[in-house]
């Protein structure tokens, strides 16, 4: 008697997908782990897990156009003789030049001073072109120190001493030779060519009693003029804010794991720190409980990507956000025009993350002066400002229907949430009910 | 110094009591001196261990500080003299531009950290991270250090009259590092250098600038760099 097994589709293991397969063959074929720049690409909870409610009978809107509401931010008014005033409260992240080609740095800042907000420099100091376009530059203070100098942090109108990033909480850098360019390599002190390593920790403090002393002496040398900002990864939002704010921050910057970075082990962005949307509460509260909420300010980021998200992150209790990859999209990071290279290089629009390699088709993430040359520094800025502008305006159209006159005005019962995770994490009741988890009464 | 010069000294002397008067103010007159001022001279006393005194300078003043000092004192110095008649708590001339630091007593960690320039002259002791992530700075210290000095240092020189502690050189870069005693053990990348005759040049004109004429240049042996980490290779995971 034969026996003939029907035909049944081939089954792929979900442990050992095609992506975790894929990787454990280049992993044995190179020896090395993988690097790569960007955010997490796993899904996690965020805030397109929340919703705004909208005006009803028990609360009004406001008109569309003709009744105003206000977008403006002042950030830095605890200690700083010059606070930071930004038309708009989605200020533009902390990038490199290095990471970024010279042009880039230029749209960025473009970019934010046509639309009224701030820029950020990165590792590797700050440059004569990026300081010249942009009316408010934040000078990061890193661990590296690469390329810091007296002379920039005076020039500065803002300090933003980095202790972690979203992508990584807890690591280093790692610009690899490709991009160690003559220019790029004068201005961190090293050799041309040779793998750069970014330090994890500041060299001259550990902890806050430390960072106290630290915020102290830039504040001295700065005649407290500048505010001063603190970043951290979304790694323990409640202690690390409470912390910056006892440490004497003027601003408290939280980035979450959806953050981007130049170039890190793939492994440390998709497997360390938290999805902003479970930092955010946290934080407040420990603004709230210190009785600093609204007055040291909460810039947040990591996947802030329209003007929805914008809202989202005010109404949970942030004062500003910061954007970079989306600014980098804006710019025309993995674009489709450039579909041919993307393909060229073994990759396609929209997953092009090898930015470590310095060689991006669009000219963003490179120093080659011929890649460079492709991105048009004033039409980039351009783009860039009309991508803010449509984000403060969308903001500004829900905080109307939620009846707000001020983007600050929001607040977390306009929201409710989609899913338990994203009840849990931002502490907004399930739709349809008035219960999020760890609330009592379930 | 006679009557008169005394009394020339006094009125071109700025003196500041930090028992009576804040830091802020005296951080404040070392950023403003105008152009052509006599006022280059300033006197510190009682500094009890403030935090951040003289930080910033971004002229060519001369400060002596009597007694001694917390964290980051001539922090980020541009161009200034300042002396310390006493130790210095962690992170003395951090991120020095130019000038001249001089500390009489002892320092704590981090002294010169991410240097860029000038010459920082420890006459008694320096604890761990010495010389951390410089950058062009010139380090000259007495007597010895503790461990991780000159860690990840790219740029400038280190130089040692007594030993080193643990892990010398860890990570380094470019930074070159002389120590006359012993070292204790050196960090991943770090190794001995032949002493030829440049480096024996060089170390001469830096123990010359730091005032010390009791020791030879011979005596002193070289560390730097492998340079085997500048390349990722994932069978120096290890050393990382």
């Amino acid at each position: 008697m034969s026996y003939h097994n029907p035909y049944t589709p081939p089954r792929k293991s979900a442990t050992f997908d095609d992506q975790t397969l894929a990787e454990i063959r280049r992993a044995a074929a190179t020896g090395i782990y993988d690097i790569r720049g960007g955010g997490t690409k796993r899904k996690v909870p965020h805030f397109d897990d929340l919703l705004f409610l909208g005006a009803s009978i028990s609360r009004y809107p406001l008109e569309g156009y003709r009744e105003k509401c206000d977008t403006s931010v002042v950030l830095g008014t605890r200690f700083a003789k010059k606070p930071i005033h930004l038309k708009t409260p989605i200020t533009i992240a902390g990038m490199s030049f290095g990471a970024l080609s010279g042009n880039a740095k230029e749209a960025l800042g473009r970019g934010a001073t046509i639309s009224g907000t701030s820029t950020t420099t990165g590792d590797g100091g700050m440059t004569n072109e990026e300081r010249g376009h942009s009316q408010t530059l934040v000078y990061q203070y890193l661990p590296s120190r690469y390329g810091m100098n007296p002379k920039d942090l005076r020039r500065a109108d803002a300090i933003e001493v980095v202790v972690g990033q979203g992508a990584k909480p807890g690591g280093g850098g790692m610009l690899l030779g490709q991009k160690i360019s003559d220019r790029v390599a004068e201005m961190r002190t090293l050799p041309k060519g040779i793998d750069q390593r970014s330090a994890c920790r500041h060299p001259d403090w550990t902890g806050p009693d430390d960072l106290e002393i630290k915020i102290n002496e830039l504040r001295e040398i700065t005649d407290w003029e500048k505010p001063i900002y603190v970043k951290v990864g979304g790694a323990r939002p409640y202690y690390d804010t409470a912390l910056a704010v006892k440490s004497g921050a003027d601003v408290v910057v939280l980035d979450g794991m959806q953050g981007g970075t130049a170039a890190t082990q793939d492994v440390f962005i998709e497997n360390v720190g938290m999805p902003i949307l479970a930092c955010i509460r946290p934080a407040v509260q420990a603004l709230q409980d210190l009785g600093m909420h609204r007055k040291v300010q909460l810039i947040v980021s990591g996947g802030i990507r329209s003007g929805a998200d914008v809202a989202k992150a005010l109404a949970l209790g942030a004062d500003a956000v910061a954007i970079g990859t989306a600014a980098l999209v804006a710019l025309g990071d993995n674009d489709p025009r450039w579909e041919e290279e993307y393909q060229k290089l073994g990759t396609t629009a929209g997953a092009y993350d090898d930015w470590h390699e310095g060689k991006d088709p669009a000219g963003i993430t490179t120093q080659d002066p011929e890649l460079a040359k492709r991105l048009d520094p004033v039409a980039a800025g351009r783009r860039l400002a009309n991508y803010i502008k449509v984000m403060t305006l969308e903001a500004q159209t829900i905080a109307r229907a939620c009846g707000k006159n001020h983007l600050h005005n929001l607040e977390p019962e306009d929201l409710c949430a989609l899913t338990m995770e994203a009840a849990a994490m931002a502490q907004i009741p399930l739709a349809g009910t008035n219960w999020y988890p760890g609330k009592g009464g379930f | 110094m006679d009557a008169a010069a005394q009394k020339e000294s006094s009125r071109t002397m700025s003196v500041f009591d930090l028992s009576i008067t804040p830091l802020r103010e005296l951080n404040s007159a070392l950023h403003n001196i105008s152009a052509g001022t006599n006022d280059m001279n300033f006197e510190v006393i009682n500094p009890r261990g403030s935090h951040s005194v003289a930080v910033g300078i971004d002229a060519p003043v001369t400060v002596n500080v009597h007694g001694s000092v917390g964290y980051y004192c001539a922090g980020m110095n541009d161009g200034g003299t300042v002396t310390v008649h006493g130790s210095a708590g962690p992170g003395v001339a951090e991120n020095m531009m130019s000038g001249i630091v001089v500390i009489e007593g002892d320092a704590s960690q981090y002294a010169g950290a991410t240097g860029r320039g000038g010459l920082l002259v420890i006459k008694g002791n320096a604890a761990s991270r010495c010389g951390i992530s410089m950058k062009g700075i010139d380090i000259v210290v007495h007597g010895n250090i503790g461990h991780m000095s000159a860690f990840m240092g790219q740029s400038g020189s280190l130089v040692v009259l007594g030993n080193a502690g643990d892990a010398l050189g860890d990570s380094l870069y470019e930074a070159k590092l002389f120590v006359r005693g012993t070292v204790k053990s050196l960090g991943a990348d770090c190794i001995e250098k032949e002493m030829r005759p440049e480096h024996i040049e060089h170390l001469a004109k830096l123990l010359e600038k730091a005032g010390i004429t009791d020791v030879k240049p011979e005596e002193f042996k070289r560390y730097g760099s492998a340079r085997k980490l500048y390349t990722f290779n994932i069978d120096n995971a290890d050393a990382y």
